[in-house]
């Protein structure tokens, strides 16, 4: 009987930390009737606003995925001097506060500066454009895509991709047909929640571009300039929006995983 | 023609392998015998392209290899976790070399029947290497590497994730295999008896060296040193003749002939382990139906135990505890019997 308190008290906090989480997200979706929530997809604003923020976040997470997953697998695979060290850079943009990575990318990437020259050699600018949203997105949330894949790959036995290369594969294709496939449930989860890390970060895209606005920044400016009712059913969809897209995402990557 | 090993050094992880010289023959099987952690798998591993050797060579068919990538080396590769692609099918495992070296469709299927056929696979193409049993994953591993007609069949402790049953059978089978086809093969294990079995011939290995390098009679006749000796240790080694009589299977050795339990016929090796002999002062009442009569020739003591000669015509050496010792009164010259079980004798 002893031994079931543990347990029992065990579960009552637990119990608490789940109610923490979820009264916030069921009371901002229930404060909005789905009239009121119809008709605040159809403004134009809003719907710009989403449509721009999941491309935005998308194109990071593709651009992280062709940069990111080789470094993920360096990682796994490698030792070599100043690794502890470069994981560590690597989680710098988990810790840092994002404001700050905001102002340190604007002071990087604008365009009277070294990057800045070199990228609008090729026609891309980021301050107060799409590109610097893609960065600003990318630079807060591509560690939870290395960090994923590095733990996809770790798991996948050295052995396999050792009789991959006595079978006649080339490094490249055991990478191919061997590591990558193995991996793939990691990446995949990695790249959802790099998705979703994209499409919430509000402090360092608001800096670097304010205009066009992305959802979180548009919520902000409603929140700002005409209150709390005006922000709350555009916060609820996009609430919605991401709940509906990763619990659909999760599903299918557990399937993936089983197969 | 073969390939040779040439002085060749390696330093890896927590393992090292110095100066390893040997060659196999073409056709020829050869097993590395020796302890866990003597460095048997990195030695596998180097001769595939897996390691890069600090120093030496490694010659296949009088070309030099040893830089020579991997995947360039048609060297097949069977590990003793089998490591199965988990996400492919049996099928698609067995095809993965020969995916990669686009033949035509035609070409493809007939060799996969082949090999199928050949190591009975036939059932399990479809399957998950998730789901079938070791033996069954140790084939699809070897089909996996027979496929590409490698040159030489490199076998990393083959057996040893088997159940003791499974093993037999599969040393049959693996047996017979390389006397249909006749691979070149290299094949590391710990287990004496396996040696025995499929070698043709036998390195030892401890610590990274090579010790000795025979034919199985000659590292249990002359083993070079203690170690050999003491690893091997086979000291009730005989060459007689297996005689079959109504239904009975025995050997003939000159002196005696005794129960054995083998499918082989004609001239073969014999041998009995020490400790399954068991030596007693009045005959031993057992289903063992071998027993002899002899006089104790010689009392060694050794750490745990003692080792006693008797002679039943021929000597047989018998280890036996310090205990046992003393309550059976041994002394040297003493009238004792022997007994074993037909299935302790072992036959190649």
């Amino acid at each position: 009987m002893k031994r079931d308190i543990l347990w029992i008290v065990f579960y009552i906090l637990g119990g608490v930390v789940l109610i923490f989480i979820l009264s916030p997200i069921l009371s901002i979706i229930l404060s909005s009737s789905p009239k009121v929530l119809w008709e605040t997809i159809r403004e134009q604003e809003v719907y710009k606003a989403i449509w721009l923020t999941l491309y935005a976040s998308l194109i990071s997470t593709a651009v992280a995925f062709l940069f990111g997953i080789p470094l993920a697998y360096l990682l796994a695979r490698k030792g070599f001097f100043g690794k502890g060290f470069i994981e560590g850079i690597i989680d710098i943009p988990i810790v840092i506060p994002h404001i700050g990575a905001g102002v340190a990318l604007l002071t990087t990437f604008s365009q009277d500066t070294l990057f800045g020259k070199i990228f609008s050699l090729i026609g891309i600018r980021f301050v107060g454009e799409v590109p610097g949203i893609i960065l600003a997105m990318m630079f807060v949330s591509i560690p939870f895509l290395i960090d994923s894949a590095k733990e996809g790959f770790l798991k996948v036995g050295e052995r396999l991709e050792k009789v991959s290369r006595t079978l006649g594969a080339s490094p490249f294709q055991t990478f191919w047909k061997i590591s990558l496939p193995l991996a793939k449930r990691d990446i995949l989860s990695g790249l959802v929640l790099m998705w979703s890390r994209g499409i919430s970060e509000f402090g360092a895209v608001v800096i670097l571009t304010y205009h066009p606005k992305t959802c979180p920044v548009l919520i902000w400016q409603r929140f700002e300039s005409f209150g709390i009712s005006s922000a709350r059913p555009v916060s609820a969809l996009l609430i919605i929006i991401c709940l509906l897209v990763f619990t659909i995402l999760r599903i299918r990557i557990k399937r993936w995983g089983l197969r | 023609m073969g390939i040779k090993i040439k002085e060749l050094s390696i330093s890896l992880g927590g393992f090292s392998l110095s100066n390893i010289t040997f060659s196999v023959k073409d056709g020829e099987y050869f097993v590395i015998l020796g302890p866990t952690g003597s460095g048997k798998t990195t030695l596998l591993e180097t001769i595939a392209g897996l390691n890069k050797p600090d120093r030496g060579e490694i010659i296949l068919n009088g070309r030099r290899i040893t830089n020579m990538p991997p995947e360039e080396r048609n060297l097949g590769f069977v590990y003793q976790d089998y490591a199965l692609f988990p996400h492919l099918s049996v099928k698609e495992n067995i095809l993965f070399g020969l995916r990669l070296k686009r033949l035509k469709r035609q070409d493809l299927e007939e060799r996969l029947k082949k090999v199928v056929n050949l190591l009975s696979l036939q059932r399990l193409q479809k399957e998950n290497p998730g789901d079938l049993s070791g033996g069954e994953r140790q084939k699809v591993a070897l089909a996996r590497a027979l496929i590409l007609e490698p040159r030489i069949l490199l076998l990393d402790e083959p057996f040893q994730a088997l159940d003791p049953h499974t093993r037999k059978g599969f040393q049959i089978a693996l047996k017979r295999l390389h006397e249909d086809l006749k691979p070149t093969v290299i094949h590391v294990t710990h287990s004496f008896e396996e040696a025995l079995t499929l070698g043709e011939r036998i390195g030892v290995i401890n610590r990274g060296e090579i010790i000795q390098i025979g034919k199985p009679q000659e590292i249990f006749r002359k083993p070079k040193t203690r170690f050999v000796a003491e690893f091997v240790g086979a000291e009730n080694l005989f060459k007689g003749n297996i005689i079959k009589r109504d239904d009975r299977t025995f050997i003939d050795i000159g002196p005696i002939s005794f129960d054995v339990v083998t499918s082989r016929i004609g001239e073969v090796h014999a041998v009995i382990r020490e400790d399954e002999i068991i030596l007693s002062n009045e005959p031993f009442r057992s289903s063992a139906r071998d027993r002899f009569q002899g006089k104790i020739v010689s009392i060694t003591e050794l750490n745990l135990c003692y080792r006693v000669v008797v002679d039943v015509g021929v000597q047989f050496s018998v280890l036996i505890t310090k205990r046992s010792f003393e309550e059976l009164e041994l002394f040297h010259g003493k009238d004792v019997f022997i007994t074993w079980k037909a299935s302790s004798v072992h036959i190649f």
